[in-house]
């Protein structure tokens, strides 16, 4: 019920959509480019972290614990952290900072999990036909160990994309900008559940992309079943 | 956006930040560390409460007929790609208004799946001779429920509440940013008033919160179980 003289403050409006295209397309652009940069500035650390923890066991404890306590931390607290060093500040690269700190954990973990699921025959059959370390990575461990990898990367791409939001506390939040914006005139509804749908789609969306890459990477999965 | 306006850098943040926790005027009042604190705790506590109102009887009654595996999964699938903070947003805007009420529900649908998926879970992996077991003794649908199934899937339930905890303590922070209380004000607040040395000090505060929650007590809540319990489903 409106009182008298209040607008209608709906929660969904076209109108909404059409008058606010471009602010939509640019936060949407930079969610987008925040969570791709993150998953694979994350994934470049990761790779080479959980390879190294698979070949020397004594590291997949000390890697798997402080990349867990980093991934424990909030996101909030860790923006906090980031912030107030000089070198980052109220920028971008904060944001991006923290989220790669994120997304460490859950690639981590799942690549050594795909690694060490590797069966010992098939790595005897390639020592055998003279497969030194680095093509038995490539060639046999990595392809292998591929659905586990693409696992973990689809649950860090959709989780960046949630928090990416949060990164409005630094300026820099994506379609968070939106949200927060929304909230803070007058809690404008229509933006706030525009922006919020949209991230939810942005999510799912990087999901069924996502899941479809990895069907398309492993046509021997796709067989077997 | 006054969260984004460029804050100067003093040299010695870490000092002041320092300073910051150590001044008593910091931990007097609705404003103070203390209060902030009870607030974020029970703000958390709620959340999990009711939530755990919400997803166990669903669990059981699901994991008990053996239905909605599926509805679970998507349930926990979906809920990753909805942003807390939208959420938060969202209950701040209803009619429930912002502050503490608003928080509660929304942390509380945000808890749901974790304590859904793993009662769930629990509740199907018991061993299917118990259960034939009991019904061979003549034990009705909710007797085998009651008496059997839930006791055996208390492990996992702890999990579920574990994971729960952990999850929604962290994420309770993000309410100050839409009005709410807890110790996520001091960082807001740092950020709106551009003072670093306040924000540093409440990510401390929040990050040694989460850390003792994850790695204490509650985190460990399953060493007092009994063993052999199978692993808790992961929900990150």
């Amino acid at each position: 019920m409106l009182a008298a003289g209040e607008a209608a403050n709906p929660w969904f409006s076209w109108e909404y959509v059409q008058d606010n295209r471009g602010d939509l397309e640019q936060a949407l652009v930079d969610h987008v480019l925040l969570t791709v940069e993150t998953v694979l500035v994350a994934m470049l650390i990761a790779f080479p972290l959980a390879v190294l923890s698979y070949r020397y066991r004594w590291l997949a404890g000390p890697v798997l614990g402080v990349t867990g306590v980093l991934y424990t931390i909030p996101s909030l607290a860790l923006f906090a952290f980031i912030a107030p060093m000089d070198a980052f500040g109220l920028t971008r690269r904060t944001v991006l900072f923290g989220l790669v700190i994120y997304a460490l954990l859950v690639l981590v973990r799942n690549t050594l999990t795909g690694l060490q699921g590797v069966p010992p025959d098939v790595r005897e059959a390639a020592a055998g036909m003279g497969y030194g370390r680095t093509r038995m990575l490539w060639q046999v461990e990595v392809p292998v160990a591929l659905p586990s990898i693409m696992a973990g990367v689809r649950v860090a791409t959709v989780s960046t994309v949630a928090l990416v939001t949060v990164g409005v506390v630094v300026g820099y939040g994506g379609l968070g900008g939106l949200i927060l914006r929304g909230f803070q005139n007058n809690t404008y509804k229509a933006e706030i559940m525009t922006a919020s749908l949209l991230t939810v789609a942005l999510g799912l969306a990087f999901d069924v992309l996502l899941a479809g890459a990895t069907r398309l990477m492993t046509p021997w999965a796709r067989r077997r079943s | 956006m006054s969260l984004a306006a460029v804050v100067p850098v003093p040299m010695s943040t870490l000092g002041d930040a320092i300073v910051w926790l150590n001044d008593p005027l910091n931990y007097e009042g609705k404003t103070g560390v203390p209060y902030l604190t009870y607030e974020h705790l029970y703000i958390s506590g709620f959340a999990v409460f009711f939530a755990a109102l919400v997803a166990l009887p669903l669990a059981l009654v699901l994991g008990h007929l053996g239905r909605g595996g599926g509805f679970t999964v998507v349930v926990s699938n979906v809920s990753r790609a909805i942003p807390t903070l939208a959420l938060l947003t969202i209950f701040a805007s209803t009619a429930i208004g912002f502050g503490n009420r608003a928080t509660i529900i929304a942390l509380a649908l945000f808890a749901i799946p974790a304590l859904l998926t793993n009662a769930y879970v629990g509740v199907r992996e018991v061993d299917p001779d118990v259960v034939e077991a009991a019904r061979g003794m003549g034990m009705s649908g909710s007797a085998v429920l009651l008496r059997v199934e839930l006791p055996l899937a208390v492990p996992l339930i702890a999990a579920g509440f574990r994971t729960a905890s952990v999850q929604v303590v962290a994420t309770a922070t993000l309410a100050a940013l839409v009005g709410g209380g807890g110790l996520g004000r001091i960082i807001t607040d740092g950020f709106g008033q551009q003072d670093r040395p306040q924000i540093l000090a409440g990510g401390f505060l929040v990050a040694l919160l989460a850390l003792a929650f994850s790695f204490g007590p509650v985190g460990h809540a399953d060493r007092y179980l009994p063993a052999g319990q199978p692993e808790p489903a992961d929900t990150p």
